[in-house]
């Protein structure tokens, strides 16, 4: 061996903090910048591969993932039971998945093959193909008078509406169209649960989370107006 | 959605946590067990991790927790295969030509390296834990389950030995 010069303190430091050859995929001529990067891209491409293993051996509580759709990127969660959230491009998607972690599980990560079934049904139904969604829902967050009126409203068929005070009968309580209205727009999956079919009985949009024109959009597509 | 049930302690979801701490756990592993095996000692380390996360505090301290759980890892994968850990860097072993300033160099790293994995286990954490995930002294004592003053100690006593294996 040639080296026998021996290091300083500082270069001895210096070639820790580097690690060694074989950490930073060293043929030599790297910088250590360019090592740097090709560790994280290391670490990066391992940590998928572990997020959907994660996920296809059910050790995750929620996988989540990113999809397209005409309204932009929406973000969907989903647990062994079914779908449990879908989020508009508009919401912090760290503050969803927070908010999941706090009332769900923490045991979340990102694997879009989980979401592959969810993501296919969601295409159909924006290209005019699919009428009817068959993913099982997770109606976790939602509770006992919300899940009366989101059930009642699941059953609207494609293209028809209701309004908030024939839900609210639906769902048992017929005085109760505000409160009604309110369930609705806490709904947790929009779109999935079509909360977009209820109106105001004077034919009025109402309200939606995601906004009125998304509202107007999604009855259109479905032929409702 | 109701709002009355009681906020939970807060952990970060996984994936957040994941994707704040691979790179830390990597770099430690790599310099553990080598390139081949770190792959699978990063897989498992973050399985069991997932596992246990629920049952965390959200105050803990999540980068000393994992690389504690790293280091079982990267100890269990040593002594599966009885051996030193795998800190060589590896030699070119060509022959002939006068060797460049570069391989120089990268030859004696090899030698410093070989005298990290000659290290007692101890020492040979502090030093990873230290310069290759970058951590402050305490939280080298938290992964280490140690006083701070015992990972001191540790992380002098391995550079010394460093020092006199590739003396300057």
């Amino acid at each position: 061996m040639s080296g026998r010069e021996g290091m300083t303190v500082k270069e001895i430091e210096q070639a820790l903090r580097r690690g060694p050859a074989h950490a930073r995929g060293v043929a030599g001529s790297r910088t250590s910048g360019g090592a740097a990067a090709a560790s994280a891209a290391a670490a990066r491409a391992a940590a998928q591969r572990l997020s959907e293993r994660m996920a296809e051996q059910g050790l995750a509580d929620i996988g989540y993932a990113p999809v397209d759709s005409p309204f932009g990127k929406l973000l969907l969660a989903a647990s062994e039971q079914g779908l449990l959230r879908l989020a508009f491009p508009e919401e912090d998607a760290d503050s969803v998945l927070e908010r999941l972690a706090a009332r769900v599980s923490p045991r979340i990560v990102e694997s879009p093959a989980q979401l592959d079934p969810i993501r296919r049904e969601l295409d159909e139904y924006f290209e005019g193909r699919r009428h009817k969604f068959e993913l099982p829902l997770d109606w976790t967050l939602v509770g006992p008078f919300g899940r009366r009126v989101l059930g009642a409203t699941a059953r609207i068929p494609y293209g028809n509406v209701l309004t908030y005070t024939e839900v609210a009968a639906e769902a048992g309580s017929p005085r109760g169209s505000r409160a009604a209205g309110n369930a609705l727009g806490a709904n947790p999956i929009p779109i999935v649960v079509p909360c977009h079919r209820v109106l105001r009985g004077s034919g009025a949009l109402g309200g939606y989370a995601g906004g009125l024109p998304r509202k107007q959009f999604l009855l259109e597509l479905e032929g409702a107006r | 959605m109701s709002t009355t049930q009681p906020r939970a302690r807060g952990l970060p979801p996984f994936q957040r946590f994941l994707d704040a701490e691979r790179d830390v756990v990597w770099r430690y592993l790599v310099a553990q067990v080598g390139p081949a095996e770190a792959e699978d000692c990063f897989q498992e380390t973050f399985i069991a991790a997932l596992r246990a996360y629920p049952r965390l505090r959200a105050q803990s301290n999540l980068r000393a927790w994992v690389l504690t759980i790293a280091q079982h890892k990267a100890l269990d994968a040593h002594r599966a295969r009885g051996r030193r850990p795998q800190l060589l860097a590896e030699q070119d072993g060509r022959e002939g030509a006068a060797p460049s300033a570069q391989e120089q160099l990268l030859a004696r790293e090899g030698e410093l390296w070989q005298a990290v994995a000659a290290l007692p286990e101890r020492q040979r954490s502090a030093i990873a834990l230290r310069f290759l995930a970058d951590l402050p002294h305490r939280e080298i004592a938290a992964a280490m389950d140690c006083s701070v003053e015992a990972a001191r100690r540790s992380l002098h006593e391995g550079l010394t030995k460093l020092r006199k294996a590739v003396p300057a």
